[in-house]
């Protein structure tokens, strides 16, 4: 349990950094695959709150998913091998400083406010994925089941919208 | 993992969020938008998660509410992706400024 702040400050830091490239790297495909270290180490910090079975769906659709949807669409839009233009310089600087601004703003209410401590008992046995498929579909006071019918219906929703748009249009008769 | 304080996971997923809202400002190309907006779905994510272990750790809610924001993600990147191809199709740039037929 000793080396445990050291996972979390390490895994800290390779997320920061590895988000900090993806926003700021001139070459887009670069920015991609540092958005994948980022994300890898999100998964990482699910596993270090011991949150198995959130780590295992981040890596399965997150880095999985959507990272390879964006490397396929960067193939298919641009040359992967141009820069992309800089920011114009005035843009950066108001950018940073805005951010600066809302960060340290966040810190200082994050710092003042006090957490009540929820204690740390009975977790292992609570957050397992039995448990967790058992509350998603239970129609009980406490379930799930109406949140998960209505995404399923969003990503239906979802899936005939691209067909919808990606399709070509017919040239009228000519 | 109870050395280090909820406040520290805190400062980490608002740092996240600023890092994607600095690449939302600065950045013109609509994937990188994209990927920014990832980021910031995923500092989100890392509250709920966060929030959970140390507030609530009998309780489930904070689970379900990432593995919605995931499935949400999910939907909106695959959607986002078609009409950036789309609109490749259609101007041979996924620059936001080249994309400004509809804005009279």
């Amino acid at each position: 349990m000793s080396e445990s702040p050291v996972v979390f400050y390490l895994l800290s830091v390779v997320i920061l950094g590895a988000a900090l490239l993806a926003v700021t790297s001139r070459k887009i495909f670069r920015s991609a695959i540092w958005l994948l270290f980022a994300l890898t180490g999100i998964a990482g910090l699910y596993f270090w709150l011991q949150m198995e079975f959130v780590a295992a769906v981040q890596i399965v659709v997150y880095v999985g998913g959507i990272v390879v949807l964006i490397i396929f669409s960067i193939f298919l839009t641009q040359q992967s091998g141009k820069d992309l233009p800089a920011p114009v310089r005035g843009r950066a600087v108001f950018s940073v400083l805005a951010v600066c601004a809302g960060f340290v703003l966040t810190c200082l209410m994050i710092t003042r406010y006090a957490f009540p401590n929820g204690g740390n008992s009975g977790m292992d046995a609570v957050a397992s994925v039995g448990n967790i498929g058992a509350q998603l579909l239970s129609t009980s006071e406490h379930g799930y089941v109406l949140p998960f019918e209505v995404i399923s219906v969003l990503l239906l929703a979802a899936m005939i919208g691209c067909i919808v748009i990606a399709m070509k249009t017919k040239p009228d008769n000519p | 993992m109870s050395q280090v304080p909820l406040t520290h996971i805190l400062v980490l997923s608002t740092a996240l969020f600023f890092i994607g809202m600095y690449g939302l400002f600065t950045r013109r190309n609509l994937i990188t938008m994209l990927m920014s907006v990832e980021l910031i779905l995923n500092s989100a994510n890392i509250n709920f998660v966060a929030f959970n272990r140390y507030l609530y750790p009998g309780k489930l809610d904070g689970i379900f509410f990432s593995l919605f924001i995931v499935a949400i993600a999910a939907a909106e990147a695959a959607v986002a992706i078609a009409i950036i191809i789309n609109l490749y199709r259609n101007f041979k740039s996924i620059d936001v400024e080249a994309a400004d037929e509809m804005k009279f």
